[in-house]
């Protein structure tokens, strides 16, 4: 009862004082607040939401491109391995007569011609080799899986429809006919892509690998790592703990952080003058890629270094001065020790940067076409991206999809480096 | 060969050097290492120090010059007839030389006087290379000896091993400044030989951009005239559609992510953007060229818009998806740095959370946001790989979006891959380029290093 009354007198007290905030114009106003509060949020989530669906759109893109690039078709020929052909060296009619044998329908010769491009070129070499590997099957007759030709590849993972014209698709109506006796009578499967870890480049598709450029990365890295790292630690560790500040140690500091931001292709226009003109070292070398790759990555390392030997605290340099540690001992004894999980984790991710940069490769001449596998860090070589960026450029339909693999295998490796980075930071993680 | 096996024996002679002054110090007191003025391993590393520095100094100093040196005595060798040419052709023999020295057949048949001189290039080479390793074998062992032998109990060990430290971590710090010499130098040397031949006017001025050189008077389409405008004028065309991209969606991304996501939320969510900043440069101009450049032609085609095959807008739009996390990693740092008793103030007030984050946090954030942007700018002019693979060759002075351009990192590109003859102003022409690039590149980022510093300290 009582409640009802003192509820009464206070609805009665603000309906007296009437006040502007319970104006229609006031509530208009509050709701047009609120509207706009839930207008910016909305706009802050749908930034938020571009991003990350830009990145599943690309990652989206490149895996749908580039799975099928994975398996690669293969012919099964059964070749009579004529003892006189071999001798002759003569694997090309070998090959050819097999695929003949296969195709029965074809008996003439425009057929045959045409049959001819349905086997990577490469088949007589892939014959040629089995049979150097193992003389004792000259005069035998084998059953030997060989690569389809990109074309026919693309066309088994659909990629060349049949229902346009013929004149419009990239394979006649004699090849199709062809691939689909092969078809029928089970010589054609679909294997996993060997080639693409376990070979270098080459112009046929199917024939074309990443692991020249796995190599040459792999060489360049080294060389990145051997210089960088020690280089940026030892300056990190003099600018933070023995550098006096004055003008000569500011100026160390404005040219680090400048050096940060200079384009990538800069250093590459530096390592070409420097490197190449100056020095003369050889072009396309993994030794001048590291080297170029290093100066860049510097900064990074140095400026890492730096956050994580801020981070000690200096009460454990005092206690190390204290017990009678020189400087250089309280260093390389407790400071060092303490830091080095940071300073792990910038160098990781400094790697992984200058293993994703191109330009610089570019300009030092990385970009040649090389079928070896580099042995040397003097030896032509290229790298992974320098080797996305070639094929890329490739107009074969094959090639696209070869790019896309190259892209995953590239990102595996990028996220491996960094999953290690950040598995160290959050073990290491320490809260002084 | 013989420079690996001296870097070995080195290696060798240093832990030796290390073991004998470690043992022969503790000998020298007769094990009461308190005698000592250092730790018998200063001791150790003082010997090691002795054997391995001087010899590597040599090894390095010879790595740096032994080309040159060697070149030089073979051209001195040579008759006047083939040295007394132009630069050029000096060039020009020096090549042939090294080539023939390392087997690469050129196609010309070769001078038998060339063929001598390579001859002896390559016994000269290996003639130094032996010597270097018997005289740094020598150097080491004597290095080694004279530290050994003077190995006292007073001796100050540590104060000698600690001041070589220190002139090493000195010179490792120098190295920064060295790179910033290195590249100011090759590009002003490379573009000052460019400016002899094109005027710089012409080429900051000029509205006309064609590299090829005329190999034969009569030849149509090679006038070689390096008017950078149009270049400059496409850079800036995919800069400020990649800003018009990465600045509101970064922008808004970070005050999303430091005002009003859950703390859960932004564990998610950070990852996420750095994922983005950390994929390689080449695989966006992939995308860029394969998927977004199609997709845009697509798009415009069906709205009766004519879009080329390589557009601005496909390059610019994917280099701001690139620069996204950039931007907002930057202005997500200083949003967290406004003190939240300004926060609190405004709340206070009565003020809602938008009100106060436009009113309040992003003019307090203002000064680190704009150097954010900057440095962002700057990183968007200087991308090669996007521009490169979709932005197009042609150079265009347009405004329009949907046209091919062509960008200053994209000219130095393609100016310089593949082999080129090193004195032609079409390739020196790269370095004019460049030199601009690291100009503009370098005052954004010091004018935003300037602005942050400048500001920074308002609320600490």
């Amino acid at each position: 009862m009582t409640d009802l009354v003192e509820q009464d007198t206070r609805a009665m007290s603000v309906a007296v004082t009437k006040s502007r905030y319970q104006s229609e114009e006031f509530s208009a106003r509050l709701r047009r607040r609120y509207a706009a509060e839930r207008r910016f949020r909305i706009a802050g989530m749908l930034a938020v939401g571009v991003a990350s669906l830009m990145l599943v759109i690309l990652l989206g893109s490149i895996v749908s491109k580039g799975y099928t690039a994975f398996w690669q078709a293969q012919i099964r020929l059964e070749v009579t391995l004529d003892k006189q052909q071999v001798e002759e060296r003569n694997y090309t009619a070998l090959v050819r007569q097999a695929l003949y044998a296969q195709v029965p329908a074809a008996t003439d010769r425009a057929t045959r011609r045409s049959l001819n491009d349905l086997l990577s070129s490469g088949a007589p070499y892939e014959l040629e080799a089995m049979v150097n590997a193992n003389p004792s099957i000259v005069g035998t007759t084998q059953t030997v899986w060989v690569r389809a030709d990109d074309e026919i590849d693309q066309f088994m993972k659909g990629f060349i429809r049949r229902d346009v014209p013929e004149s419009e698709r990239r394979l006649n109506d004699v090849k199709i006919a062809a691939i689909d006796a092969l078809v029928a009578n089970g010589s054609i499967r679909s294997t996993f892509n060997t080639t693409l870890f376990t070979a270098g480049d080459s112009r046929e598709p199917e024939q074309a690998g990443i692991l020249g450029a796995v190599v040459g990365s792999a060489l360049t890295l080294v060389v990145t790592m051997l210089l960088s790292v020690p280089i940026g630690i030892a300056a990190a560790v003099y600018l933070e703990e023995f550098a006096p500040k004055n003008r000569w140690t500011d100026l160390i500091e404005v040219n680090i952080n400048n050096l940060a931001a200079v384009p990538s292709i800069i250093f590459g226009l530096l390592g070409l003058a420097v490197f190449l003109g100056f020095f003369g070292l050889p072009r396309s070398a993994p030794l001048v890629g590291g080297l170029v790759m290093a100066l860049m990555t510097l900064p990074v390392i140095i400026i890492a270094s730096r956050v994580a030997l801020k981070a000690v605290p200096p009460s454990i340099r005092e206690a190390a001065l204290g017990v009678g540690a020189s400087p250089l001992q309280t260093v390389t004894h407790h400071v060092l020790p303490l830091a080095l999980p940071g300073i792990l984790t910038g160098t990781i991710i400094g790697m992984a940067r200058a293993l994703g940069e191109t330009a610089p490769l570019l300009m030092i001449g990385m970009v040649a076409f090389i079928v070896d596998i580099p042995g040397g860090l003097t030896d032509s070589a290229t790298a992974i991206p320098v080797q996305i960026y070639m094929w890329a450029d490739s107009p074969e339909r094959a090639f696209t999809e070869r790019t896309s693999a190259a892209i995953l295998i590239l990102l595996a490796f990028l996220i491996l480096m960094n999953g290690l980075a950040v598995f160290l930071r959050k073990k290491f993680e320490r809260r002084w | 060969m013989q420079l690996t096996v001296l870097l070995i024996i080195l290696a060798l002679l240093t832990v030796i050097g290390y073991q004998m002054g470690r043992s022969r110090a503790v000998a020298s007191v007769g094990g009461r290492i308190v005698e000592l003025h250092s730790v018998p391993s200063y001791h150790g590393f003082y010997v090691a120090l002795w054997a391995g520095l001087p010899a590597l100094l040599l090894f390095a100093f010879w790595g740096a010059s032994e080309g040159w040196l060697v070149m030089q005595m073979v051209l001195s060798g040579l008759p006047d007839r083939l040295v007394n040419g132009d630069a050029q052709s000096l060039g020009l023999l020096r090549a042939d030389i090294l080539n023939l020295a390392h087997g690469v057949t050129t196609g010309r048949e070769p001078d038998p006087e060339v063929v001598a001189a390579a001859e002896r290039y390559l016994r000269l080479h290996a003639l130094g290379d032996w010597s270097l390793l018997v005289i740094g074998c020598c150097i080491a062992i004597g290095g080694l000896l004279y530290a050994r032998g003077r190995i006292d109990p007073d001796l100050r060990a540590r104060n000698r091993v600690e001041r070589t430290v220190n002139i090493a971590l000195v010179i490792c710090s120098l190295v920064a400044i060295l790179t910033t010499i290195g590249i100011v130098l090759s590009l002003l040397f490379e573009a000052i030989r460019f400016f002899a031949v094109v005027n710089p006017l012409d080429f900051l001025f000029g509205t006309h951009w064609s590299p090829q050189m005329a190999m034969r008077a009569d030849q149509v389409g090679s006038s070689g005239s390096f008017g950078a405008i149009p270049l400059f004028a496409g850079t800036l065309l995919i800069t400020g559609i990649a800003m018009a991209v990465a600045v509101p969606v970064g922008l808004m991304a970070a005050i999303f992510m430091s005002e009003y996501a859950s703390p859960g939320l932004r564990t998610w969510l950070k990852p996420i953007l750095e994922v983005l900043a950390g994929i390689p440069t080449v695989v966006y101009g992939f995308f860029a060229a394969l998927t977004m450049a199609p997709f845009v032609r697509d798009v415009g085609n069906s709205l009766g818009l004519s879009v080329s095959s390589e557009s601005a807008l496909a390059a610019g739009f994917v280099m701001g998806v690139m620069i996204i996390p950039f931007v907002s990693s930057l202005s997500d740092d200083v949003i967290n740095a406004v003190p939240q008793s300004l926060r609190d103030g405004s709340y206070g007030l009565g003020a809602t959370k938008s009100e106060t984050i436009r009113l309040v946090v992003l003019p307090a954030a203002l000064p680190g946001i704009v150097a954010a942007v900057m440095l962002a700018v700057s990183r968007a002019i200087g991308e090669t790989m996007i521009v490169t693979m979709a932005a197009g060759l042609t150079a265009n002075l347009t405004a329009n979006p949907l046209d091919a351009v062509t960008t200053v990192t994209t000219q130095i590109a393609t100016l310089l891959v593949g082999d080129q003859e090193f004195d032609s102003p079409k390739t020196l022409s790269a370095f004019g380029l460049g030199l601009v690039l690291f100009v503009v590149t370098l005052t954004l980022n010091m004018v935003a290093l300037r602005v942050v510093q400048k500001y920074r300290e308002k609320y600490d």
